[in-house]
């Protein structure tokens, strides 16, 4: 198998200047890093919490892929929406969800942000135009392009930002999804997280491409790109581009956002290090981590010092920590709730909620 | 009254609930240009056009998991399965994310779609396209399904599944699209038909006969056999919304009789006929002078022998040998 890292290609341009970029205040930036550490801090303490077997079930980290989802959505205005699959925790934060509701939700709580009945790859903020948090690899992709429809249909000027990772492209939901959105003209970005693994399967061995995963698209007549995750500035640059086609002109594209999840597919990936080596993971720490890449750019860019650079980390973990002791705190829900929140009409008590039965335990 | 095909009353309904409501809109194969492959959505989308009635590529997952999307966004999608078999192929996506997304989001989110289309055997066409699902999504907290069996039931339930903010699946059936009956007049107000009501189709006191869709239509002609021949008194229960149920009024007729049997083209293993008998023993066993009996699709893949197969399917022959079995 050969080594992704060594093929990555690496991108001679600086898209700092593009015309997304140019207008970012040192603050702008300031605060990508900021929240790119608080996605790596609360990952960091949730695996502790997990470890001690205080948060059940999956727990998928987007540990070394913060770069994606802080840097796209950071694109996103009032019309834009975002869906995503199991590895959510890195676009909740984005999008401006708290640590407290999300980790209460890890710890099962009442709290959390789906009163306990989600869990870690069921996220959502529909407040914050997020969607989800989904558990079925491909599953969101037609959910995504319904985003960009509904959007459309009501003559709203926004567009859907749909994310899967490298192994969902090989599912049949998401290409029927890439037809329609191409047939239909929807105003939807798909972007494929490829950290390089299906799981325990390497993009070579699950994928069958040509150059890229994102040219795939050519067969739908759809606009693609391929972006080095390591690179905020590329990442923002080159899905605006994205954005816009779909906002002006209504039409789809797929971008290949290319990236690398230092921890398993899930924690409970016990071959996390085996399809794999430790070198090459080693490798995307010291030379491709994108917060670490990008703490050097604001440093030379003189918007940031180092100091600052620890003090937001130190930030990041105090407030994870209060995450902790909030989701701690918080109560379980009750047995009564576990039939609330199934039918709408029902919760609404409305009269269609009163005609029938709706349940059937006794 | 006027009588309308059942198919003219489904197509009434969707009209209706498109001029009443500008974010619904019917999607499928085939359901504009073509006007339906059963010809329910005729004349659609000459009237109301390329925004509100839609063709879809065959693509079940891609379109459904769309409306589901859609609906996220107040849009309210109505989607036709050309042949509710087809579920099989969208199945991720009528169950987790139309069925399983309300509850993951804690509230959060509703999903006000509608999936309709026929859901029947009879036609010859094997075992592929002759499932019939009710039961299968009837066992998915978050679903509602209905089956009506009447032209002027399909126009009410259509009109309140559109009107629900939960996903409603609505099995219609290919054998029924032809048959005549009255429907009330729009000019005499909103014809609806609640979710979670039955229908007593025929008042009788010896013997329940409980059935949705078309196995109604076998009851109700058994229990004219039984009256005529056999001076039986059968009341026929029409069930018309299998979730929500309205046990009460399966619970009240069995009281009522002391008898039942479940006329059901399900498949004897978890039909819905298999949660009707367990409500009943459940509820009315004091009451009951027999054991409730079932008339079932016999237990096998559909058959696609023109020469049996209404044979496999519950008629009202069968359910009238049952009967007797009984008395």
């Amino acid at each position: 198998m050969q080594d992704p890292s060594a093929e990555r290609p690496f991108t001679a341009m600086d898209f700092s200047s593009s015309s997304v970029n140019r207008g970012l205040t040192a603050q702008d930036k300031i605060d990508f890093y900021r929240s790119m550490v608080r996605i790596r801090r609360f990952e960091h303490l949730a695996l502790g919490q997990y470890q001690k077997n205080r948060i059940g079930g999956f727990l998928h980290l987007y540990i070394g892929q913060e770069s994606v989802a802080v840097g796209t959505v950071s694109l996103m205005g009032d019309h834009d929406h975002v869906i995503t699959a199991y590895r959510d925790h890195g676009h909740a934060l984005a999008v401006g969800m708290s640590m407290e509701e999300c980790m209460a939700e890890l710890f099962g709580k009442a709290t959390g942000c789906s009163k306990g009945k989600g869990g870690s790859m069921h996220f959502f903020a529909p407040d914050k135009n997020f969607w989800g948090g989904h558990g079925i690899v491909g599953g969101q992709t037609p959910l995504g392009l319904g985003l960009g429809y509904g959007l459309k249909y009501k003559g709203l000027p926004g567009c859907a930002l749909c994310f899967l990772g490298d192994g969902a492209i090989n599912q049949g939901a998401f290409h029927e999804a890439l037809n329609l959105a191409s047939l239909f003209e929807i105003p939807v970005v798909y972007i494929i997280e490829n950290n390089g693994y299906s799981m325990g399967t390497s993009q070579m061995r699950s994928s069958a491409y040509r150059d890229c995963l994102a040219q795939r698209a050519e067969a739908y007549d759809m606009a693609w790109d391929l972006i080095n995750g390591e690179d905020l500035y590329e990442v923002r640059a080159k899905t605006h581009i994205a954005m816009e086609r779909a906002r002006k002109e209504h039409r789809p594209s797929l971008l290949e956002i290319q990236t690398y999840r230092y921890y398993g597919h899930s924690v409970a990936d016990a071959n996390a290090n085996k399809y794999r080596t430790p070198e090459e993971i080693e490798r995307y720490k010291t030379y491709h981590d994108p917060i670490r890449l990008w703490e050097r750019r604001l440093i030379e860019e003189g918007v940031m010092t180092a100091e600052d650079a620890r003090a937001h980390e130190k930030e990041a973990t105090g407030e994870t920590a209060a995450a902790i002791k909030f989701a701690e705190n918080s109560p379980a829900p009750t047995v009564e709730e576990i039939l609330q929140d199934v039918y709408c009409e029902v919760d609404e008590d409305s009269e269609a909620g009163n005609t029938g039965r709706h349940f059937f335990n006794d | 009254m006027r009588e309308l095909l059942y198919r003219h009353a489904l197509c009434e309904a969707l009209d209706e609930e498109l001029a009443r409501d500008e974010n619904v809109v019917i999607m499928g194969e085939e359901v504009a240009q073509y006007n339906g492959a059963y010809k329910v959505t005729e004349g659609l989308w000459d009237k109301w056009g390329n925004k509100r009635v839609v063709d879809t590529p065959i693509s079940e997952a891609g379109f459904i998991g769309m409306g589901v999307g859609a609906s996220m966004l107040g849009v309210r999608p109505v989607m036709e399965l050309m042949f509710w078999s087809f579920h099989s192929v969208a199945f991720d996506q009528l169950v987790n994310n139309a069925g399983c997304m309300r509850y993951m989001a804690g509230g959060l989110i509703n999903v006000p779609i509608v999936v309709r289309g026929p859901a029947n055997g009879g036609t010859n066409v094997g075992a592929t396209h002759s499932h019939c699902p009710e039961g299968l999504f009837a066992a998915f907290p978050g679903l509602k399904v209905c089956a009506p069996a009447t032209p002027a039931d399909a126009k009410g339930l259509m009109k309140a599944a559109i009107r629900d903010n939960d996903p409603v699946f609505v099995m219609e059936n290919t054998k029924l699209y032809g048959t005549l009956g009255p429907v009330p007049d729009p000019a005499e107000g909103e014809h609806l038909v609640p979710l979670g009501r039955a229908d007593i189709k025929r008042e009788g006191s010896d013997i329940t006969l409980i059935a949705h869709g078309r196995s109604v239509l076998h009851a109700l002609e058994a229990a004219g056999t039984l009256a005529r021949d056999h001076s039986i008194s059968a009341e026929v229960v029409d069930l018309r919304s299998i979730r929500p149920l309205d046990q009460d009024a399966i619970i009240d007729s069995v009281v009522k009789t002391n008898r039942a049997v479940l006329v059901d083209e399900s498949k004897p293993f978890n039909g819905v006929s298999s949660q009707i008998a367990a409500l009943i023993q459940e509820h009315a066993f004091d009451h009951l002078d027999a054991p409730v009996k079932r008339v079932c699709s016999i237990d096998a893949p559909s058959i696609y022998s023109p020469h049996i197969e209404d044979e496999q399917l519950p008629n009202a022959r069968r359910v009238v040998e049952q009967v007797l079995t009984m008395a």
